[in-house]
């Protein structure tokens, strides 16, 4: 790929999150043996999963909103170079500075220098994809300035000298007793007498944030959506430490993907019923701010958007592959993926795992990866997908453009390795329920390749709702 | 060459020959309910009270009877443009971040509210307050008049001006990121009180 979008430079190696030190099919391997995460990570998405079908179910026009959702993030690539200066000139006409970055280190470099201007050697993070992605925290770290995680997932892998595993939860792959010990072990001041009650733990990092809250000069985030019409900022959030950062601070800094920008104002009536249905399985996730520029006495008075390329260009490159900028990372794809529930996030080598991570991180890196090799193409994150992105057609395209030989032998053992697992038959069977929901009126038209050398002449008949075993573990 | 005009350069090369088809928007822009419609009001309720919020009805008249008894025995701040108070409350004309954490509670109206998926937006107005005030207070005391709450998101985003500083709010602060169970109560105030004030009460209290 790097050879024919010549000046479409890729996210560099040596820098950030995103090129794993160790191939797919060896890490999976390990993590397969580790009978604690499989559980911890098939309790978690199967909780998520449950949560999600019962709200989507509510809205019966979840289809046109994924069309609508599709359909706009395909105008918004089309129009980006137009997008994006308008977004520039409207956080500028109110009172916020915007920087450009081609790649993570120039991304990083702008932010050390940002948070140096201030005087600080301490500033609070929301949790952001994009800072991880760019490897933020070591930047900082190596700059002498203390990046402290306030998202309660973030801090649980900070904490515990651990890497995130999963977009929306990164520490999906602990459960709460491990959770308990890494805050005894790690927390200073800890109640001694701490449960492993969610509640009890998350009243500890209450606690343990409150006083840094209140006092941090410098704050940085990512965002969700950047509206290119009025230039307003959207961080969609849970737990309320984004409003603290994005609130208390003189100064706050926002480091935002080139692809994050929204059209209009408008525009974001279909994201914001999108995203939180497919993420956490809420009508709507307890907070969502947004601010423009500056407010006069309200909020911080200082306010810096950095906009990062790295790599994104690359992906636009490629009409087979640039729909992979549409994700709005809502992470529905990892929850119902047989790949990942087994394989967990680290085995992925990069902040994006899962089908979502499996297509946009060769495609960002440029790197030879069996990445695209880490799926069955089983076509469940299509359907979970609330931007329709067609991750197992680009699955297939990326095989295409990847260099054959040993690559594909190890990762088709991988998936293997998946299929032969304790439950291979029931695996087998869930597959084949799923290819229903590439079944139209009852039929199959069309499988992914090579069955599709067999659909591409015949249709099959869609498979049953249930499978036999199903029924009789059911009963 | 900036790197401004070296990313734009890149989308302009990588865009070329590509057009985006029309947004289809098929999807419900309007809801089937009126704003402050009765069948409405016990949606916004029972949305708001699934998320672990609590909803306590009454009408003008019995507006500031209400809120004095919800906080009876609480310290509360409200905003210096506030429509509503309580018997001592403090007003905030500027406090601290260390005064507004010693205090219990925040009285606040809203700027408009969505039924279908149990929000409330503030939008920093006058009887809001900046974001800090309605953010360290560990209760959040919210008046929504019934005339506020529309059917749907389109229409909730309709009724916002998006260069005011918005904050949506649906139910307490909550994680999952413990074994992905939703929890309440995180950083942002642990107990939300939304009083609905109807011109003819008939709701319920529910928490
Ligand atoms: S690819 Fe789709 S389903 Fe996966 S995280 Fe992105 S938006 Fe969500």
């Amino acid at each position: 790929m790097s050879q024919t979008f010549l000046g479409m430079p890729h996210a560099p190696a040596g820098v950030g999150h995103l090129h794993g030190d160790r191939p797919f099919p060896d890490a999976a391997r390990d993590a397969l043996a580790n009978t604690q995460l499989r559980r911890n990570l098939g309790h978690a998405t199967a909780t998520i999963r449950a949560k999600r079908a019962s709200v989507v179910g509510e809205l019966d026009d979840w289809e046109e909103l994924r069309l609508a959702g599709e359909a706009l993030k395909a105008y918004t690539m089309a129009h980006l170079d137009r997008l994006l200066p308008q977004l520039e000139a409207a956080v500028t006409a109110r009172g916020g500075v915007v920087h450009w970055a081609r790649d993570a280190t120039e991304a990083n470099q702008i932010v050390v220098d940002l948070v140096r201007a201030t005087g600080t050697d301490e500033v609070v993070k929301v949790k952001s994809m994009a800072t991880a992605e760019i490897g933020l925290n070591e930047a900082l770290a190596a700059a002498g300035i203390a990046a402290v995680e306030t998202d309660l997932a973030e801090l649980i892998v900070q904490l515990g000298h651990d890497e995130p595993s999963h977009i929306l939860v990164p520490a999906i792959h602990r459960n709460r007793a491990e959770i308990r010990e890494i805050f005894l072990r790690e927390m200073p001041g800890v109640d001694p007498e701490l449960t492993d009650e969610p509640r009890r733990l998350a009243m500890a990092a209450r606690a343990h944030l409150r006083a840094k809250f209140l006092t941090t000069k410098v704050a940085i985030s990512g965002a969700n959506f950047g509206i290119a019409e009025t230039g307003t900022i959207t961080v969609v959030e849970s737990e309320g430490n984004g409003r603290m950062c994005l609130t208390l601070p003189d100064t706050l800094i926002t480091v935002m993907g080139i692809e994050k920008v929204v059209p209009t104002w408008t525009d974001l009536e279909v994201f914001l019923q999108l995203l939180p249905r497919s993420s956490t399985g809420e009508r709507m996730n307890p907070y969502t701010s947004t601010w423009t520029g500056v407010t006069p006495g309200d909020g911080p008075q200082t306010f810096h958007l950095v906009l990062v390329d790295n790599g994104r260009t690359a992906v636009l490159a490629d009409p087979a592959g640039r729909s992979a900028l549409h994700c709005i990372r809502c992470s529905a794809c990892l929850n119902v993926c047989p790949v990942y529930e087994r394989a967990g996030g680290h085995a992925y080598g990069s902040v994006y795992p899962g089908p979502i991570g499996a297509v946009l991180t060769p495609q960002l890196t440029g790197a030879a990866t069996s990445l695209p090799y880490a799926s069955s193409l089983c076509g469940a994150c299509f359907d979970a997908c609330p931007v329709r992105i067609d991750i197992p057609s680009m699955l297939v395209h990326l095989r295409s453009t990847q260099p054959h030989p040993a690559t594909e032998r190890a990762a088709f053992e991988a998936v293997a390795w998946t299929m032969a697992s304790a439950g291979r038959f029931r695996l087998g069977e869930r597959l084949l329920r799923l290819g229903r929901l590439i079944a139209r009126r009852g039929r199959i038209r069309r499988l992914p390749p090579p069955l599709s050398a067999w659909t591409d002449t015949r249709d099959l008949p869609a498979p049953p709702q249930q499978t036999f075993r199903d029924w009789w573990s059911a009963r | 060459m900036s790197a401004r005009d070296d990313i734009l350069a890149r989308i302009h090369a990588a865009n070329t020959g590509i057009a985006a088809p029309p947004v289809p928007r098929d999807y419900r822009r309007t809801g089937t309910h009126a704003p402050g419609d009765a069948e409405l009001l016990e949606l916004f309720t029972d949305r708001l009270v699934d998320y672990k919020a609590t909803v306590v009805p009454c009408t003008p008249a019995t507006l500031a009877a209400t809120l004095a008894d919800i906080c009876r025995d609480w310290t509360v701040v409200v905003p210096a443009g506030s429509a509503s108070s309580v018997p001592g409350a403090v007003v905030d004309d500027g406090l601290s971040y260390a005064q507004l954490d010693a205090l219990d509670a925040v009285l606040t109206g809203c700027a408009a509210a969505c039924a279908e998926t149990g929000t409330i937006a503030l939008d920093a107005g006058p009887d809001q307050g900046r974001r800090a005030v309605t953010l360290i207070p560990d209760r959040h005391i919210c008046v929504v008049r019934a005339d506020q709450v529309v059917h749907t998101v389109p229409e909730l985003l309709a009724r916002l001006d998006p260069t005011r500083p918005l904050t949506f709010i649906s139910g307490p602060s909550a994680t999952s990121d413990i074994e992905l169970h939703r929890v309440e109560g995180v950083h942002g105030p642990r107990t939300l009180i939304v009083v609905l004030v109807t011109l003819s009460g008939g709701l319920r209290r529910r928490a």
